[in-house]
């Protein structure tokens, strides 16, 4: 008798527990799962220079023609010098400012906000507000002495710079805060043990807070590398992709296969292949950098 | 600091106090530096907001005048009033607002259903079901437009509120720190209130959910933060201002305004200054919102 009414109760707990789930995994499987797994599919298929005409089914040549052509390399390039050039960058002046606010100061409570601010814009309001300064009608820029020609966003020279500085700008208050809350998390004690043991301050820096910080630095750079090979955006406001392709990063990439060329066999690729390196890059830092994290105990 | 040495003593020589006074000398100097250093940060940080905010004030001659215009000496607030009306600002603020609440709301509800049957339920496959749950982590959204685009024109969804939020009701992320959060629910508490005859859903509700608090607020404040901050997906779902969000119709107002770049500033300033309003009240949340995951423990 009571091992029945055990199993119905196991079996009733096991059915809320389905039903709970069931409206995540509706959602996951309608708009991660199946679009995920249905770009593989689409890549084997090149789209018709019209529309209303079939699809071609053509293997893996869709795959070999663009994963090799110049247009991709260029693009792959393009996001990779765009993550180097935001995310240490980024990182390195978040840390800085944390550091400097992290002092026993009347009024620093004002510069912490001040430093956090930019959180509050996004990448579209940065991106407008960057875009208007550095358009040379607005004359900004010439009075500061900076002149270029064509003018920077047409440079191809300085076009990814200018939206590189757009974004470190706009992710700073957020940067500025991860670091924060890393720096407060480690005890006084420790620091003021350094001192008492006679480390000056760069070394204090780098014996001591440096090890206790690197679990926050480690998250920052896992998760901005993923958010700036994700960027699309700032590209989309200040660039459009130019000059030259300069800026023709991979999510642009994407969206003009599929918007602008409606080539959706095109943008699967392209988005294979974001899917694959973004994998990539997450495993490569989880291995060659979470060996350098201090977990402390 | 030279009372402080004194008072300690009745061995303070002459030698003595004129290091102490030496030393709070040179205290203050430091300290003089390090308010400098601070000031010119902020200026640094804060001159896109302020001169976005100069630009939005100034008459349309003043814009592209040289030496640019640093202080609006007779304000007009025109361009508010066209960016606003004209510039359909208003429908993009009520329209975000309306999606940012429908994923913010959507995503607790599912995220909090889905973590306690995790936390608290046994059922066959969990851990597997818990694994689907992390994969999505690993699926860049970017990855899924095409097909997505694709289900929601089928859906009817195409330029629609549905369209907008009904891909994000869910989220991987906020599932795994509600767990989390729920896995520190002691266990005692739940068999005395399955001594008080509590059922699984009044259990959740009256007791784990509101221990979770602290959790609930941060993913609030990371979902809220997401939805807002939304541009690649409302950028091709939506076709007109009456389902345009704030970051899109920011573009649309850019390309419609573009020999009013006052109107484009005032746009700028209203789209960022609900998150600036909410970044002052809720600095606490936000902060641990942001860095949710981002220091151990």
């Amino acid at each position: 008798m009571t091992a029945v009414r055990f199993w119905n109760r196991r079996r009733r707990e096991a059915g809320l527990g389905y039903l709970m789930l069931v409206p995540s995994l509706l959602i996951f499987s309608v708009f991660v799962f199946y679009p995920f797994l249905r770009n593989f599919y689409l890549g084997f298929f090149r789209t018709p220079p019209f529309p209303g005409l079939p699809q071609r089914y053509v293997g893996f040549d869709q795959y070999r023609e663009i994963l090799t052509s110049p247009y991709f390399s260029n693009s792959m390039r393009v996001t990779i010098v765009f993550a180097l050039l935001t995310v240490p960058t980024g990182i390195i002046l978040g840390l800085f400012l944390a550091m400097l606010a992290n002092q026993q100061l009347r009024g620093i409570g004002w510069y912490r906000t001040i430093f956090s601010s930019t959180v509050a814009t996004s990448v579209a309001v940065a991106s407008v507000i960057f875009g208007t300064l550095l358009n040379p009608q607005v004359g900004l820029l010439p009075w500061l002495g900076i002149s270029t020609t064509p003018s920077i966003l047409e440079n191809p020279k300085y076009a990814l710079l200018a939206v590189a500085v757009t974004t470190i700008w706009q992710n700073l208050g957020l940067s500025f805060i991860v670091m924060s809350s890393g720096l407060q998390a480690i005890p006084d004690e420790i620091i003021e043990a350094s001192e008492v043991d006679g480390a000056g301050p760069i070394q204090r820096f780098l014996r001591v807070t440096l090890p206790l910080l690197s679990p926050t630095v480690f998250f920052a750079v896992v998760v901005g590398s993923i958010v700036a090979f994700q960027s699309f955006g700032q590209i989309d406001l200040l660039t459009q992709g130019g000059p030259l392709q300069r800026t023709n990063v991979l999510t642009y990439a994407i969206y003009t296969a599929l918007r602008g060329e409606q080539n959706e066999g095109k943008a699967a690729v392209l988005s294979v292949a974001l899917f694959f390196v973004t994998l990539l890059l997450t495993i490569a830092q989880m291995r060659i950098l979470e060996r350098r994290v201090h977990y402390g105990d | 600091m030279a009372t402080e040495s004194v008072a300690h003593g009745i061995t303070v020589t002459e030698a003595d106090r004129r290091s102490a006074r030496r030393r709070a000398v040179r205290r203050r100097i430091g300290n003089v530096a390090r308010y400098a250093l601070l000031t010119v940060l902020a200026i640094i940080v804060l001159f896109p907001i302020y001169i976005t905010i100069v630009n939005s004030l100034l008459a349309p001659s003043q814009i592209s005048a040289r030496p640019p215009v640093l202080f609006p000496t007779d304000p007009t607030w025109g361009a508010y009033s066209d960016a606003w009306n004209q510039g359909s600002m208003s429908r993009y603020l009520v329209n975000s607002i309306i999606v940012t609440t429908l994923i913010v709301v959507g995503q607790i509800v599912t995220a909090t259903l889905a973590a306690y049957a995790f936390a608290f339920l046994e059922f066959p496959f969990k851990r597997t079901l818990f694994l689907v749950f992390l994969a999505t982590l690993m699926v860049p959204f970017e990855v899924t437009i095409i097909t997505n685009l694709t289900t929601v024109v089928n859906l009817g969804w195409y330029n629609t509120y549905a369209g907008l939020a009904v891909p994000f009701l869910a989220t991987g992320f906020g599932a795994f720190l509600l767990r989390q959060a729920f896995l520190g629910v002691p266990g005692d508490l739940r068999d005395a209130a399955a001594l008080d005859g509590y059922g699984h859903l009044r259990f959740m509700v009256r007791v784990a959910v509101p221990l979770a608090r602290p959790a609930m607020a941060a993913l609030a404040v990371f979902s809220f933060l997401g939805a807002w901050n939304q541009y690649l997906w409302p950028l091709i779902v939506t076709k007109d201002a009456r389902y345009r969000t704030l970051q899109i119709g920011l573009r649309q107002l850019r390309a419609t305004s573009i020999d009013q770049v006052n109107v484009t500033f005032a746009g700028v300033v209203i789209a960022a200054l609900p998150l600036l309003i909410l970044l002052v009240i809720f600095q606490k949340q936000l902060v641990r919102g942001l860095t949710a995951g981002a220091v151990k423990g």
